[in-house]
């Protein structure tokens, strides 16, 4: 679900946004690691350190391994860090394998499903969906609230805000953040359940991830801006029916939806024109 | 080769690689899920035994009925009444037969004492003994109960917790049961559903251990607020308080927790003492909800300490329901066993089981260096996947010489067709402002939330391997499990089990063995040690193999099994000898005892 494969947001050299000297392709991983560290040392929050290195390893390895192979050189393994790193949050399983296919398939995705020069699923979007769907019995995943305190919450939404911003990507998250508010009122209206239990999965740390990584994928959105707020509204449009059904896993399906058919379309408009 | 043909060829290689790993799930999936044994009509000839539900035959027509609380949780009462149905087992009136005891938790609704009668059959005594009305409007309603002989002389006195005021009876002679809540000085209001029996400071007095769950200020009944449930679903601690009462020796207990360093507040569920580091003082296990499991360490009797997180096992937060401990390797290693939550589709926690570092200690050093280092071997022994799991039980069902574990299931059964989860997953993930608070959770509308559950019977084969037989041996039910004991009702050498269902009806399995495996069991009574020997421990030793086995109060979730150790034996009909390290400190070793025998030992007073 990470932003794959540099996260890079042209540097148009603003004086106020280079409040921070860290090179932008490093924002993202060094954003998601935080919030791995934090959440794990203040609450425990993954399944083992076992799990998630291992994710984490078979990503890497895989990307670098696949990208020498298929082009001759080797590849930036910053993207895969971010996937590995986000199945390895992600992904629940009492199970050591799900970690382990699910980064091989994130990965994997990258390398098969592609349309011209891009892949058409963001990896681990594509890696948690199949894990998810095909594995019901032994996968879930990540269903917990960030500890008990409003500061360490407030201060990633705040971080990844503006990392968001940084990396030119904060209309994505804001697009989808609204839209995801507002539908919460409609499936409140429409199935009587109280607004803030439905309005509830939005303030837990799996929404950050999908937010702030993996709808702004860079590489799996459209390029015009106005486009990706329609396309961001979509997913969350989806999304809602989706939970209007009780589909669990309603975030991850919708983007996977409507991700790679935002791609095909924006595709056969350019060269129609 | 063009790159452009090499770039091709290697995609080829992708897809495939994609292909099979997206096989690789599925079958890997499958493999986890469905890990049930064969059916057939050998069935029971292959794994050996086979139950058999007597409960009508046997006289026993319980039915659990839940409790009804403050009509500002109307729309998810069935989560809130969801505990209540237990079940423990006890000699009551010493004359050799198991009984056990029943809780309901509806107002008014009575208790059953269900005294065996020797051939077969149980007669409810409670009425007559005392032991029925205790689910008066204003006193709270029954979560369970717990036996052991607090006042040293002969005869199991029980404490019965509620989700209100716990009342403590003193057994006199088998015959009544005496209300001694008021003189022992016990806390006026706790809601909890665990408690047990331990001596932690071993002066042969037993002393208490109740753990709330929700916060003892709140009466469920007469709420002030509905901001009652937990902070988080994995972080929460603002569960209830705990109480360590200690046993003057004069009839009444002193509150030491806090001096004791138990300062916990998470929602227990379950508690299990044992001497789970080989110190010879007991530790106190408790399995908590919505949060992780808290170890105390025993720190020679004059604290505790929380070493969870040192030690591995409280390092995850899961849902934990049930505590009880086996050696299942036979290596005199005690692996705790708790419950979690598995739903497909949803939350796959998988239960635990934790196993100690090799050799049972010592173990990472801490300053203290009995402190063991815990692995989590469920998923690879293939106990993990319990369902909505509550109680479970080790005990050799086959005789065979191995621990198995028997584990009950199901949290509220209603409409078949219809479940509340998609709507827990939204307010599970909510924070505390939104989870805290009974108003903002979603209407539960007569839906089901993991009901109707298959129980599980894992059959241990002592090479690492549990092989799941439920559905094959007879174990068919579906109710709400919440309870599960293992006691020999008939004197026939095997374990038979008693279930106590949420909101349902008792259930008695008795247990047919294939002849020709053999058996010993003992009765441990101390001297020095407490009379009802809680916290002995017994390893025999035969043919090449040995097992452990402590005598506890409190195992499993709001159970007790039988307080005689059974061990099965195989094809043997020798043992080597039988070590028991009775709670004073005292060992003693038994060379060559007969097999198939219930053994009746008193603690020696000399050596």
């Amino acid at each position: 679900m990470p932003a794959d494969t540099g996260v890079v947001a042209p540097d148009r050299a603003l004086p106020q946004r280079r409040f921070l000297s860290v090179d932008n392709r490093f924002l993202p991983p060094l954003l998601i690691t935080c919030i791995l560290i934090t959440a794990h040392l203040s609450f425990g929050i993954l399944e083992s350190y076992q799990r998630t290195a291992l994710a984490i390893a078979t990503a890497m390895a895989a990307e670098l391994l696949m990208g020498r192979l298929t082009y001759g050189a080797w590849p930036n393994p910053a993207s895969a860090y971010i996937t590995g790193i986000s199945v390895g949050i992600l992904v629940r399983s009492p199970f050591f394998w799900p970690y382990v296919l699910c980064s091989l398939i994130s990965i994997t995705s990258k390398y098969v499903l592609r349309l011209r020069d891009r892949h058409l699923w963001n990896p681990s979007n594509f890696g948690l969906s199949a894990v998810l769907f095909l594995a019901p019995d032994t996968v879930s995943h990540l269903s917990i609230q960030w500890g008990n305190v409003v500061a360490p919450m407030a201060v990633i939404w705040l971080l990844g805000f503006v990392i968001v911003w940084r990396v030119g990507r904060l209309h994505i998250s804001a697009t989808y953040v609204a839209a995801f508010l507002a539908l919460s009122f409609v499936r409140s209206a429409v199935t009587g359940t109280p607004w803030l239990a439905t309005v509830a999965p939005i303030t837990g740390p799996m929404y950050q991830l999908f937010i702030f990584f993996m709808v702004t994928d860079p590489k799996t959105t459209v390029r015009d801006r106005r486009w990706q707020c329609i396309v961001v509204l979509c997913v969350a449009l989806v999304e809602a029916a989706l939970r209007l059904n009780e589909v669990i896993y309603a975030p991850f399906y919708a983007l996977f939806l409507v991700g790679p058919c935002a791609l095909i379309i924006e595709r056969l408009v350019l060269r129609s024109k | 080769m063009t790159s452009n043909q090499r770039r091709l060829a290697w995609q080829a290689i992708w897809t495939l690689q994609l292909v099979a790993a997206l096989a690789a799930v599925v079958v890997l999936n499958g493999r986890a899920a469905g890990s049930s044994a064969p059916g057939g009509s050998d069935a029971v000839r292959r794994y050996g035994f086979r139950l058999e539900q007597v409960n009508t035959a046997a006289g026993i027509d319980f039915v659990h009925a839940p409790p009804t609380f403050d009509r500002q949780l109307e729309h998810i009462m069935p989560q809130i009444a969801s505990t209540g149905a237990s079940v423990t087992v006890v000699d009551f009136d010493r004359d050799g037969w198991q009984d056990f005891y029943v809780t309901t938790s509806r107002q008014e609704g009575r208790n059953r004492l269900y005294r065996n009668q020797g051939d077969g059959t149980f007669r409810d005594v409670a009425g007559e003994v005392g032991l029925a009305d205790l689910n008066r409007a204003g006193s709270g309603a029954s979560m369970g109960s717990v036996w052991g002989d607090f006042d040293n002389d002969g005869y199991e006195d029980v404490l019965v917790y509620k989700y209100g005021r716990p009342e403590l009876f003193r057994n006199d002679h088998g015959k009544t049961f005496q209300a001694v809540t008021e003189r022992a000085n016990l806390p006026r209001w706790v809601n909890a559903n665990a408690a047990t029996w331990l001596d932690f400071d071993r002066d042969g007095q037993l002393d208490l251990f109740i753990a709330g769950y929700f916060d003892e200020r709140i009466d469920l009944w007469h709420l002030q607020t509905t901001r009652i449930m937990p902070e988080s679903f994995e972080y929460a601690n603002n569960g209830g308080r705990k109480y360590l009462l200690r046993n003057r020796g004069d009839g009444t207990f002193e509150d030491v927790t806090e001096r004791m360093g138990i300062g916990s507040r998470r929602w227990t569920l379950a508690v299990l003492a044992a001497d789970l580091r080989r110190t010879g003082y007991p530790d106190l296990f408790l399995a908590n909800d919505y949060g992780v499991p808290e170890l105390f360490a025993n720190d020679g009797g004059k604290r505790f300490v929380e070493v969870g997180r040192t030690t591995g096992l409280g390092a995850t937060p899961k849902s934990g329901m049930n505590a009880s401990a086996g050696d299942i390797f036979n290596d005199g290693r005690l692996a705790i066993y708790k419950t979690n939550i598995s739903e497909p589709n949803v939350l796959v926690q998988g239960n635990d089981l934790w196993i100690p570092s090799a050799g049972g200690s010592p173990g990472k050093a801490t300053g203290d260096d009995r402190i063991p280092e815990y692995e989590n071997l469920a998923s690879s022994l293939g106990v993990d996947l319990g369902g909505w799991s509550w109680g479970a039980q080790f005990g050799d069902l086959n005789n065979d010489g191995n621990q198995d574990l028997y584990l009950v299931n199901g949290y509220v059964s209603a409409g078949e067709r219809s479940s509340y989860w998609y709507d827990f997953s939204e307010i599970a993930v909510g924070h505390s402002s939104i989870i805290g608070d009974a108003k903002n959770w979603p209407a539960m509308r007569g839906r089901s939330f993991s009901g109707y559950q298959r129980k599980r019977v894992w059959l241990n084969d002592g090479l690492g391997r549990f092989t799941e037989v439920a559905q094959v041996v007879g174990a068919t039910d579906t109710y709400d499990g919440r309870a599960i004991a293992l006691a020999d009702f008939g004197h026939r050498g095997v374990l038979d089990a008693v279930v106590a269902n949420q909101g349902g009806p008792l259930l008695l399995y008795r247990n047919s063995v294939t002849p020709g495996r053999h058996w010993i069991q003992f009765a441990l009574e101390g001297s020095r040690s407490n009379r009802s020997a809680i916290g002995a421990r017994v390893e025999v030793q035969w043919d090449g193999r040995r097992q452990l086995q402590e005598v506890v109060a409190a195992s499993g979730f709001a159970a007790q099994n039988q307080r005689p150790l059974h061990f099965g034996l195989g094809a043997s009909t020798a043992i080597d000898r039988v070590l028991i390290h009775w709670p004073s400190g005292r060992e003693q070793m038994i060379e060559h005892p007969s097999v198939d025998t219930l053994h009746r030992i008193t603690e020696p007073n000399a050596g």
